[in-house]
């Protein structure tokens, strides 16, 4: 340690470091913790609060929904899209050659085993978040009016601007007719 | 004709103030004794339009705030209270709407101005660069005055705008959940959107007294594009400027008062007067019409990071025209090649702009494409190259010289 007279500069140059370098590099260290520790609490007030994740899971009754029907759910705050497929559908979403796909997911990937009719996705454009509308489109599926994306019956993007397949929520089948979502 | 003298008063009471804080003097500078080019024209008007624009608006939106609820159950039917209920609040809230528009109209015109004029030349870069800012500042301060009113173009205007962040790589969900407060558009974002919107304002306020306090400094450019070189150059702001400024905002207020009286509801779009409905997305989603050519720019690009990029782009690169255009001659005057390349530029926005309000199938997509190609081929290839090739005209001696003929001295 430096042994300097005056105010613990190190005067010499000799390289080393002072008392005073010490309490230059502490203070400035606690100043940027304390900084730190002031902005989160600023920026992290805008995440989500308590009352909107605590809205994280519904159930919904499947028995009413017609084979080439479909339910639009809200959770969220984003629309879910529950569809149950016919079998033309199921057929066209199996026989896709995954190669072409901008997003490649086979059909199974994208459905629960034994619930193959039942496609439940969220209802949000993967471009810029607006709603598609069902059974339109090039591709048997959805359509995005807003920049044209089309979607096939899998929920794949097959055509337009979006550059991912409409997303899957975490959901599971709690009976034949009862599915839990979130 | 004398121009600018120093301030002077006999006042004691001015003389004390002005030993403690001179504030009189700094605003006798600034808009009495500010020695002025003498031949600035009416397209130098737009300044000072634009300054009363913003004062227009901050009083509007006060006095809307004294009505209008923040929150997603009641700030629909607030607006509608405003327009059928409160005294005049029809006037306040169309003036105040068609204000936003009235705005970008005169900025739009400034900043065309300017690279008319070439007023973003040294020393005079810092000044344009503060006038970009305030402009940023304006689109994002208009786009969320749009969202307040809850309406459906508001919501999904919103969901749109703020997903372009979804673009970012990698954090893009995780920022779009926290500029959202939530998994989607709701009242989260509404009421900080609300925050932010009456917040914006006061930033343009401060940046545009920095972009004055450069203006003074480097002084106002003027038609020739040649700097002042002596008083026999300029004239006292007051009272030729404030005289032809008043005379401008006179017939500047008959335009903004047909649309707030005549025709209020043409600059915007009837799917506001629905209550924001997040289950249905309207057929058509456009922007208003002072963000449809950077909309048209969007969509141009078949990716998505690539659109935004583009968007982003289109702006940012107004920033690096000073250094893409390195002629010696300032004002397009003296520019036979640049004139003509600054009026395609023109028409390439107003294409731009048409593409941006079409929906976005057949041939306007390949227009959109061309249109945003040709605007940034003109900054980033048209306007260097006219630098390098371009033979100028002959430039006057001075501002007199040329205003006056030989009766000028000097």
């Amino acid at each position: 340690m430096a042994t300097s007279s005056s105010a613990g500069h190190d005067v010499h140059g000799s390289g080393q470091a002072t008392r005073r370098d010490f309490l230059y590099v502490a203070t400035m260290g606690l100043g940027a913790v304390a900084a730190g520790a002031v902005v989160w609490p600023l920026i992290d007030q805008m995440n989500p609060a308590a009352d909107v994740l605590a809205l994280s899971s519904i159930e919904v009754d499947l028995s009413k929904i017609a084979e080439g029907a479909s339910l639009t759910v809200k959770w969220r705050g984003k629309p879910v899209f529950i569809r149950h497929r016919t079998a033309k559908e199921i057929k066209e979403a199996e026989e896709v050659n995954l190669a072409e796909l901008r997003d490649p997911e086979s059909d199974d990937q994208r459905v629960k085993p034994d619930h193959k009719q039942w496609l439940v996705m969220i209802g949000v454009c993967t471009h810029l978040g607006c709603i598609p509308l069902g059974q339109q489109g090039d591709y048997d599926g959805w359509f995005c009016p807003c920049h044209g994306s089309h979607y096939d019956s899998s929920g794949r993007i097959r055509k337009g601007p979006a550059p991912a397949n409409l997303a899957i929520p975490d959901y599971q089948f709690l009976s034949d007719t009862k599915v839990k979502i979130g | 004709m004398s121009s600018s003298t120093p301030f002077q008063t006999n006042s004691k009471i001015v003389k004390w103030i002005e030993a403690r804080l001179p504030i009189i003097s700094t605003l006798d500078g600034a808009l009495v004794s500010y020695p002025a080019p003498r031949n600035l024209n009416y397209w130098w008007n737009f300044g000072s339009l634009a300054g009363f624009m913003l004062v227009a608006q901050l009083v509007t939106g006060i006095v809307l705030v004294m009505h209008y609820t923040p929150h997603v159950t009641l700030a629909f039917a607030s607006v509608e209270h405003i327009m059928r209920d409160v005294n005049y609040g029809w006037l306040l809230r169309y003036a105040h709407a068609n204000g936003a528009s009235m705005f970008f109209v005169v900025v739009y015109i400034h900043i065309l101005r300017g690279l008319y004029y070439g007023s973003y030349k040294a020393p005079r870069e810092l000044l344009w660069w503060l006038g970009i800012v305030i402009f940023l500042l304006m689109m994002a301060t208009a786009f969320m005055g749009y969202v307040l009113p809850w309406g459906q173009m508001s919501f999904w205007g919103a969901t749109v705008i703020t997903n372009l962040f979804s673009a970012i790589p990698g954090v893009g969900t995780s920022i779009v959940t926290w500029l959202w407060g939530g998994f989607s558009v709701d009242n989260a974002t509404l009421n900080r959107f609300f925050s932010l919107h009456y917040l914006l304002p006061f930033v343009i306020c401060a940046v545009v007294f920095l972009h004055l306090w450069a203006l003074h400094t480097t002084k106002s450019s003027n038609p020739l594009g040649i700097e002042i070189k002596g008083e026999q150059d300029t004239v006292p702001f007051h009272p030729y400027y404030t005289a032809k400024d008043m005379f401008g905002l006179s017939v500047f207020l008959l335009f903004f008062a047909y649309w707030v009286f005549f025709d209020p509801n043409y600059l915007g779009h009837p799917d506001n007067y629905t209550e924001a409905n997040p289950l249905v997305t309207p057929a058509h989603i456009v922007p208003e019409w002072y963000f449809l050519p950077f909309y048209a720019i969007l969509r141009a690009v078949p990716d998505k990071l690539g659109g935004v990029i583009a968007m982003g782009g289109a702006i940012v690169i107004l920033f690096f025209m000073p250094y893409l255009d390195f002629s010696k001659v300032r004002s397009a005057k003296f520019r036979p090649i640049y004139k003509q390349a600054f009026w395609l530029l023109v028409i390439d926005g107003l294409i731009l702009g048409y593409v941006g309000s079409q929906p976005a199938e057949g041939i306007w997509i390949l227009v959109g494409r061309i249109a945003s190609l040709y605007y940034f081929a003109h900054f980033l290839v048209i306007v260097p190259l006219i630098s390098w090739f371009e033979k100028p005209l002959p430039v006057p001696e001075s501002i007199a010289k040329a205003v006056l003929g030989d009766k000028a001295h000097g």
